[in-house]
């Protein structure tokens, strides 16, 4: 964690349970005491796989969801269980751009609409909303006098840069992004990325990318926090986690990767894990991730390790009792 | 290395749908082959035609015309009745897909979806059937598979779905495997999984495998032989190492250009192709890519126009067949 006087973003021990499925069944432990700072301007990824929380801690960060346990702080006041009246004002700086495009704008609007709701709710006249949703449309590379037609007259990448230029209308200062680029066309993939960079820089945006692609994550962030069942095993500068990862997850996910080289896929050395991630409503006890750890010791059983500096003078912090060494 | 005869070999293959707006060719003039032992890739973006492609040979196409020639273990496919292609259809050559929940039956365990498919190829009995069952999840991986054949669908992870599909798949020891985006609905950790786990079986039976998929990083390690698709048609055809190393046709070079990857600076934006694939409904006269080319874009307006209005033939000047007026050779290249 970086410690800035006061950044953007605060989150500390942040948790998420849901109720179990069935009456007496343990509640799920989706977010599991998360911790991480975001600074203004700065990019923090979030990855994991499927299941590790990382969608919920970007919707708790929104208010999307209420924390069951924990604190988001922003902008130094605590917004973890503000009521939807309180946070109005606030929605206007913390905005959110989805995963899947085209469901998550809603196909009878126009654009002008889709983009110009939050100007209104925020109290905008309909004469200027529409002046600056044309305004925002040329800002995302779109072109303004499409702004009377509908999400169904776009593609996939058009429609991801309709929910970027919505989530801008507002002039937010963070943007939780969860998983922008997954669900488009790889040749289409580089241009959002890209848009994305260009917004950061032109509008000192402070981002949280959450992705499974680590390749996608490693181009647009500056810090990573890599995220298992729950918890942050790993955190700190994208260039020390990509090039040493310390933690055996960040290691196997990183080997795990392919990459578009048939010669360099040859000579590697890949972990594989065994098995997939537990379940978050039975968590294994100690370290979760001892059960699929090459290193696992005695200690690991039975004793969750916390995110710590692992190597002094470093900002890079761990949860692993054994790890590697940098 | 090459030298066996190729199990599968398709030439001109056509496949259009009718539909309320015209006739859509969805494929359009393609070849390829796949030799046993081997891996194919077939790379794409959506409408790029290489699940169509892969419908086709299965068979599975009610309702669609398929033209041009598909020959499978010196049989040809197309006009084949229903009934010779059942024969053949899960027998000696399977297909897994990208979502394995929704190819399984929720209401059977997963024993006895595998079991009936040896009982109707084979017509083995009962116990023979669940016997082989029980091993076929053995064998690609699953721990205790006695007690997971009476096991159902839901109860299984997506890595252990997958697996079992591909339990299904070669339980009645096919030839050809055709594997469409069989990794895409998977963690990266599982994906690695499944990979290997094909591998493997491939190098022991001497499978032949068919693997689609819009990723450039599976395709080099998986493949042995690359096709590249886009609206339809071949783009660039070629041996794994050569397509890496020279890759020619402007969307290939496109496609590398504007990959994050792991190894590589960030220092510089990616390069970004413009545009978005094209539709098959209105498709260009001339190069499906031109569009979108920056080497279309940057040509004379004789060379554009070019581009736009004549088709390019896939041929092989720069070493292996390209289907563009303007290939980038090594040398030449951006």
């Amino acid at each position: 964690m970086t410690t800035t006087p006061q950044p953007l973003l605060r989150v500390r021990d942040l948790a998420m349970s849901f109720p179990g499925r069935r009456a007496r069944s343990a509640p799920v432990r989706a977010v599991d005491g998360v911790s991480f700072d975001v600074a203004a301007g700065e990019t923090l990824g979030l990855v994991g796989e499927s299941g590790c929380g990382k969608s919920t801690t970007g919707r708790m960060i929104v208010r999307l969801l209420e924390p069951t346990a924990g604190s988001v702080t922003y902008d130094g006041r605590d917004i973890s269980h503000l009521s939807q009246r309180e946070l109005k004002p606030l929605r206007k700086e913390l905005q959110m751009v989805f995963q899947d495009p085209h469901s998550s704008l809603n196909p009878r609007q126009t654009v002008a609409r889709i983009i110009s709701d939050p100007l209104m709710v925020q109290g905008s006249s309909a004469a200027d909303a529409r002046k600056r949703t044309a305004e925002l449309m040329e800002l995302v590379g779109l072109i303004p006098e499409h702004i009377d037609r509908y999400p169904h007259e776009f593609s996939g990448g058009q429609a991801q840069r309709i929910g970027i230029a919505r989530s801008l209308a507002t002039g937010p200062r963070l943007v939780v992004a969860d998983e922008p680029v997954s669900a488009l066309d790889v040749s289409v993939q580089a241009q959002i990325v890209n848009l994305m960079g260009r917004l950061q820089q032109e509008l000192g945006l402070a981002y949280l990318f959450i992705a499974h692609d680590l390749s996608v994550v490693k181009r647009v962030c500056d810090r990573v926090a890599v995220m298992y069942l729950g918890r942050i095993v790993e955190i700190g500068p994208k260039e020390r986690v990509y090039a040493a990862p310390a933690h055996p997850y960040t290691r196997a996910l990183l080997s795990a990767v392919p990459l578009p080289d048939p010669a360099a896929e040859r000579a590697r050395e890949r972990i594989t894990l065994l098995g997939d991630p537990p379940s978050p409503a039975a968590p294994p006890p100690g370290c979760s991730f001892h059960p699929r750890c090459p290193k696992a010791q005695a200690i690991c059983r039975t004793e969750a390790p916390p995110l710590r500096v692992a190597t002094p003078g470093e900002t890079r912090q761990v949860a692993c009792h054994f790890p590697e060494a940098a | 290395m090459t030298d066996t005869q190729p199990l599968l070999s398709v030439r001109d293959l056509t496949v259009t749908f009718p539909t309320k707006r015209g006739p859509v060719r969805a494929v359009d003039s393609l070849a390829f082959e796949v030799r046993p032992g081997r891996t194919l890739g077939i790379v794409g973006e959506s409408g790029s035609g290489k699940s169509v492609t892969s419908l086709a040979v299965m068979g599975l196409h009610s309702g669609a015309e398929v033209g041009g020639s598909i020959v499978f273990d010196g049989q040809e496919l197309v006009g084949l009745g229903e009934r010779a292609l059942n024969r053949l259809r899960g027998r000696r050559m399977a297909m897994i897909f990208q979502d394995p929940l929704s190819s399984l039956h929720p209401y059977y365990t997963v024993g006895e979806q595998i079991a009936e498919h040896h009982r109707v190829h084979f017509g083995s009995g009962r116990a023979v059937a669940r016997r082989r069952a029980v091993d076929a999840l053995a064998e690609v991986g699953i721990p205790e598979p006695e007690r997971r054949a009476g096991e159902y669908p839901h109860q299984f992870s997506g890595g252990m779905r997958q697996r079992v599909m591909i339990a299904m798949a070669l339980a009645c020891e096919p030839d050809l495997l055709i594997a469409d985006e069989p990794t895409t609905a998977l963690d990266v950790t599982v994906q690695a999984q499944i990979l290997e786990l094909i591998a493997r079986l491939q190098e022991e039976r001497g499978l032949a495998v068919i693997m689609i998929t819009h990723d450039l990083g599976v395709v080099a390690r998986v493949a042995h032989e690359v096709l590249v698709m886009y609206g339809g048609r071949a783009a660039e055809q070629a041996a794994v190492d050569d397509l890496f190393a020279r890759p020619s046709h402007p969307y290939t070079r496109g496609l590398l250009d504007s990959l994050p990857r792991l190894d590589d600076s960030d220092d510089e934006p990616l390069r970004a192709i413009p545009g978005s694939p094209p539709s098959l409904l209105t498709p260009s006269p001339g190069c499906a890519f031109a569009a979108r080319c920056a080497v279309a874009a940057a040509g004379s307006d004789e060379e554009r126009a070019r581009c736009e209005t004549e088709r390019p033939p896939l041929d092989g000047p720069a070493g292996h067949p390209v289907a563009c007026h303007f290939p980038a050779y090594e040398g030449i290249a951006s």
